[in-house]
């Protein structure tokens, strides 16, 4: 196959644009340039948006001896990533811009421009399985749970995962490391990314009052709705957030608060007991499926559902109902943010995932 | 590189020496340097004095840029506007921006018609309206994107008019156009190793010996007290030898690179109905080792990506330090929207092109350019 390695300037995208070259496959690697200003994203290497990286990913190819271009990516993943990423935090949600660019820039737009361009698959360095089962293609959880990727991949159609390649799904990322080492890989030390890559000092709040401007507004108990204190923009907050809420009347049990929702029109941030944050019954809206999907009118499955990165699964019943899934959680489940990714697995195997637009606390709570 | 520059390169490696040195093996060095510069001078038609060795390209028109601003303001501080043109290479370009950043001048980019040919009005205007502030000219002499041949000779006779020195990048000219010190009036001329067949790393700038030049590098003053730094023997001896090889060989390269070049654009345009020639179309106004095509519809490093994957190598303009392809600030000084200048190619010839890799370009070019084509439309979808 014609293979387009999507290299970060990290250990993992290095060591799987390499493997893709072992398995016999002809191989091109590019780097995503996503910065309006390459410079000013990330201070010192540790992101995949400056210039050091862009550095760090050009001398990875040549080591594994491919070709190597720079695609500017990067006023489509402004529009489709950070714009996005601001306007639902405008809109009271919590997103997660990594899945949005697994969705549009990595699977979509660099996806579409590299099949025009003769090139039959994408591979990153996700931790992700994909299993060809005769049923069809099927996307798994990495054999490295730590690092297991497929909740921001959740979001690729049958379509999209048939053009992709995760050639480190199998394998633990201490080996990943060694491995890169063993290649003579620079990179092999360098630090694992963390945090929203384009948002340079890791301020989010920061990043966002910058582009939203200060928008004050009361924070509410959540039982009472009385109003205790008041905030400079419900932006920074998440659903399920303890610390910065700025109450100084102490509550009656002398128990922590949390953020139990938050209302963008009037940026009222509610507030709550953090026994107030249990959900069990769940909204989720434009579902996507990572297989064929089923049938729109009346369809219920028994599976699991992961409601955030790094959450473990709890076992749900999804009704698909047109474009909105209906999850009934089997346990009650703490910090739902709506904008969060809710995505449904069957054991390893993702099924699909969906947004979560609204969640239905506890009816005891 | 030419063989007989690697030749004299790899001979010269081998032996000791720093020619500022004053015993036997110094002054033996010191001799290849002196009989490089005579004969790279006795090539262009200047005298040995003028010849200051640099480290390339870059440095000699930095050091022309630069160190003509600060002599001339500083002999006379009115002059502080520095006149050039809208499609100089980088190397001018960024040391008269920092210039008008840091040392107060004011530069003119004066423009350049739809070929890419500098306005002598709009020199003449420039100059004639406050001549006395006038620091330099520069203006170089072939463009190194499209192939534009510049009139260096009427630039310089407008400026000679008020006594103002012209600076000249003619990196893309030795080799290819007869350059003859002797012959036309320039103050200071820019030339590079890599772009004649010689070394990289290595160039010279010719300063007519009367002209008063700030240094850039200060030290040991090895270069006529303007460009210090130790001799290297094996650089300049071996760009001597590619710039008189270069100088002897010219009509007879020219007309052959010509021949090809002629032949690339005709073949690729029968092709590839729509695409444009930029450059002048008639033969002696534009480099006859440079064929500048705009390819409607494309993204450059698609183009570039496809052709290099089928062995055709290219280029796009230039990149930014994180490699993304840059609009070309030649084609849009030219006239041509982003878009334009974006799916433009520049394919190159030098001493060791042949009919095979015109041959190789024209079997590609029709497929890549539908291809990307339509890796275009999915990209606005």
């Amino acid at each position: 196959m014609r293979v387009l390695a999507a290299m970060s300037g990290g250990v993992d995208s290095a060591v799987a644009a390499a493997r893709a070259v072992d398995a016999g496959h002809d191989v091109t690697g590019i780097h995503l340039a996503l910065s309006r200003h390459p410079q000013s994203y990330r201070t010192g290497a540790r992101g995949c948006c400056t210039v050091e990286d862009a550095g760090d990913a050009r001398r990875a190819a040549d080591v594994i001896g491919i070709p190597f271009y720079v695609w500017d990516l990067a006023e489509r993943f402004h529009t489709d990533v950070v714009d996005d990423f601001v306007a639902e935090y405008a809109a009271g949600r919590t997103p997660n811009p990594c899945v949005r660019c697994n969705e549009r820039i990595k699977f979509a737009a660099v996806l579409d421009r590299a099949l025009a361009l003769g090139f039959d698959a994408v591979a990153t360095g996700h931790y992700a399985r994909l299993v060809d089962d005769p049923g069809g293609r099927e996307l798994h959880r990495a054999a490295d749970l730590g690092k297991d990727q497929s909740y921001v991949l959740g979001v690729l159609t049958a379509e999209q995962l048939a053009h992709a390649l995760f050639p480190l799904g199998a394998t633990v990322k201490a080996d990943v490391r060694s491995e890169a080492a063993r290649r003579g890989l620079a990179v092999a030390a360098k630090p694992d990314s963390h945090d929203v890559c384009f948002i340079a000092d890791g301020d989010t709040a920061g990043f966002l009052r910058a582009r939203l401007g200060a928008r004050p507004g009361p924070v509410v108990d959540g039982e009472s709705g009385v109003r205790l204190g008041g905030h400079d923009g419900a932006y920074a907050y998440t659903v399920g957030q303890r610390r910065g809420l700025r109450v100084e009347a102490p509550t009656a049990d002398g128990r922590p608060r949390y953020v139990l929702d938050i209302e963008p029109v009037s940026g009222t941030v509610t507030v709550g007991p953090h026994d107030a944050l249990a959900v069990d019954a769940i909204e989720a809206s434009r579902p996507r499926w990572c297989g064929p999907a089923p049938d729109p009118d009346h369809a219920t499955l028994a599976c699991t559902v992961q409601l955030r990165a790094h959450s473990q699964p709890v076992p749900v019943r999804a009704e698909v109902a047109g474009d909105q899934l209906r999850l009934f959680l089997g346990e009650p489940v703490r910090g739902v943010a709506p904008g969060q990714s809710a995505v449904l697995y069957l054991g390893t195997r993702v099924l699909g995932s969906a947004t979560i637009a609204r969640t239905q606390r506890l009816a005891s709570a | 590189m030419v063989a007989e520059a690697v030749d004299e390169m790899s001979v010269r490696l081998g032996e000791v020496g720093n020619a500022s040195s004053l015993h036997a093996s110094g002054r033996r060095a010191r001799r290849v340097v002196e009989e490089a510069r005579e004969r790279l001078a006795s090539a262009l038609g200047a005298r040995p004095s003028e010849v200051v060795f640099t480290a390339g390209g870059t440095e000699a028109d930095n050091l022309a840029v630069k160190g003509l601003y600060w002599a001339r303001r500083g002999a006379d501080p009115r002059r502080r506007r520095v006149l050039t043109t809208a499609t100089e290479h980088h190397a001018v370009l960024d040391p008269a921006g920092w210039l008008v950043e840091h040392e107060g001048a004011d530069v003119e980019l004066l423009p350049v018609d739809a070929d890419g040919v500098v306005s002598l009005d709009a020199l003449d205007d420039s100059l004639r309206r406050d001549p006395d502030s006038v620091a330099l000219v520069s203006c170089m002499w072939v463009n190194n994107e499209v192939g534009t041949v510049q009139p260096v000779a009427d630039v310089v006779a407008s400026a000679l008019a008020h006594g103002i020195p012209v600076h000249t990048d003619a990196v893309q000219a030795v080799g290819h156009l007869p350059v003859d010190l002797a012959a036309i009036a320039v103050d200071a001329l820019t030339l590079s190793g890599h772009k004649v067949g010689g070394p990289v790393g290595v160039g010279a700038l010719l300063v007519r010996r009367e002209l008063d030049l700030e240094p850039l590098l200060h030290g040991g003053g090895q270069e006529r007290d303007v460009r210090s730094g130790t001799a290297d023997v094996a650089s300049v001896a071996a760009l001597a030898v590619a710039v008189d090889l270069a100088v002897q060989r010219r009509e007879t390269q020219s007309a052959r690179l010509r021949g090809l070049r002629d032949d690339l654009v005709t073949r690729v345009r029968a092709l590839v109905a729509d695409a444009v020639l930029n450059g002048p179309a008639a033969p002696d106004d534009c480099s006859p080792a440079i064929a500048h095509l705009t390819f409607p519809g494309c993204d450059g490093d698609a183009l570039l990506m496809l052709l290099d994957a089928k062995g055709v190598e290219c280029s796009t303009g230039s990149a930014c330090t994180a490699g993304v392809p840059q609009p070309s600030h030649v084609l849009l000084a030219m006239g041509r929207d982003v878009g334009a200048a974006s799916g433009s190619l520049r394919f190159s010839l030098g001493h060791d092109s042949s009919p095979a890799d015109v041959a190789a370009l024209v079997d590609a070019i029709g497929p890549v350019v539908e291809r990307a084509r339509a890796a275009v439309t999915v990209g606005r979808r």
